[in-house]
């Protein structure tokens, strides 16, 4: 049985939004269902390894009817299939629930998200950021952002010669 | 009147002697961030040799340095590191931008590099270059000796002249103008 299948067989066919290339397996589902379908596809059927977990805002894009899109890369390292899942939050406040209590290594990828587009996990242990100086207000890879900053980068004393 | 002399004997000035000698023995400090690096370590090792002309001796300490050499791009987390560093380095010291990425950003022109670290710590020499090649960056040492044997003094207070910011504005109003006509073309593409 497939994956797409086995997700069908549990949630029902309206939960998903399957699509594929190559062996690329995606899948989209609902913000309410999101906790549950990882929590099902960590703990039965095999995805033991979360890849990675970034995000897309699509501000402006054609066609796009919400803001944010959180995406998980799973792999099951017995079979080495690996999927895909998606989902979308909006503003003003853009929240998914936290999946550091099935992969321990969602911790760092989750405040790498919020660091960059504020996204916050909820039930996250430890919610700061991980690049940007803590300081730093906004988050960089949104898209109103600008590509030079907001002159963060030129905020620092300068130190003259004699000084020194 | 002449002074007899013995052979081995010859005069000169304090700050002569003094700028021989630091001259002959800086200690570089390799702030060393990106590609430009390699090429420091590059620079350091046997084929280029940079013991030739006395300045292999690198610390990695800034108390124990005299040169700093900024290798690479300088992002805004990194540069209260830098700004320290340079600070913690004893008397007399220069400060040499190595590279396109240290002296103006280079093509990372975003919102996390510094574009230059000439806006925030003083600079004495500049070797341009993507990265630049060894020869390039001797040939600039050679230019920071010739510097200073020719305006260095022995109490050193030919720094304390140096009183002005020596780089652009932290924020050029370039960058100012820049920033307005992005906005001015945001705004006819929503148009």
């Amino acid at each position: 049985m497939t994956i797409e299948e086995q997700l069908v067989q549990k949630f029902g066919a309206n939960a998903f939004e399957f699509s594929q290339f190559r062996d690329n397996h995606r899948a989209v589902v609902a913000i309410d269902c999101l906790l549950s379908v990882l929590t099902f596809l960590k703990n039965d059927a095999g995805f033991d390894q979360l890849s990675d977990i970034t995000a897309v805002d699509y501000l402006d894009f054609p066609d796009a009817v919400d803001r944010f899109g959180v995406v998980y890369i799973l792999l099951n390292t017995q079979t080495g299939e690996r999927l895909i899942v998606k989902t979308f939050v909006n503003d003003p406040h853009p929240e998914v629930p936290s999946v550091f209590s099935l992969w321990r290594g969602a911790d760092w990828l989750e405040r790498e998200v919020f660091d960059m587009f504020g996204i916050s996990f909820k039930g996250h242990p430890d919610l700061r950021r991980i690049l940007m100086p803590e300081e730093f207000t906004a988050f960089p890879l949104r898209k109103d952002y600008p590509l030079r900053g907001r002159g963060e980068r030129h905020n620092f004393p300068v130190i003259t010669r004699a000084e020194s | 009147m002449a002074v007899d002399l013995p052979e081995n004997v010859f005069m000169t000035q304090l700050d002569a002697a003094a700028n021989w000698a630091r001259s002959n023995s800086l200690w570089p400090m390799p702030f060393a961030t990106a590609c430009c690096g390699i090429e420091l370590m590059a620079t350091g090792a046997s084929r280029h040799d940079i013991a030739r002309f006395g300045a292999e001796v690198m610390r990695f300490s800034p108390r124990q340095c005299d040169l700093l050499i900024v290798a690479g791009r300088v992002v805004m987390k990194m540069l209260p590191v830098l700004q320290r560093i340079w600070l913690q380095m004893p008397e007399p010291k220069w400060c040499i931008s190595m590279g396109a990425c240290a002296c103006t950003g280079g093509v990372f022109d975003t919102y996390a590099v510094v574009q230059g670290v000439d806006r925030f710590i003083p600079v004495d020499l500049y070797v341009p270059g993507c990265p630049p090649r060894p020869e390039q960056l001797l040939r600039g040492l050679i230019e920071l000796q010739d510097k200073i044997k020719k305006t260095g003094t022995f109490t050193g207070h030919e720094f304390g002249k140096r009183t002005l910011p020596e780089g652009p504005l932290p924020m050029a109003a370039d960058e100012i103008r820049r920033s307005k006509q992005e906005q001015l073309l945001f705004q006819a593409d929503e148009q």
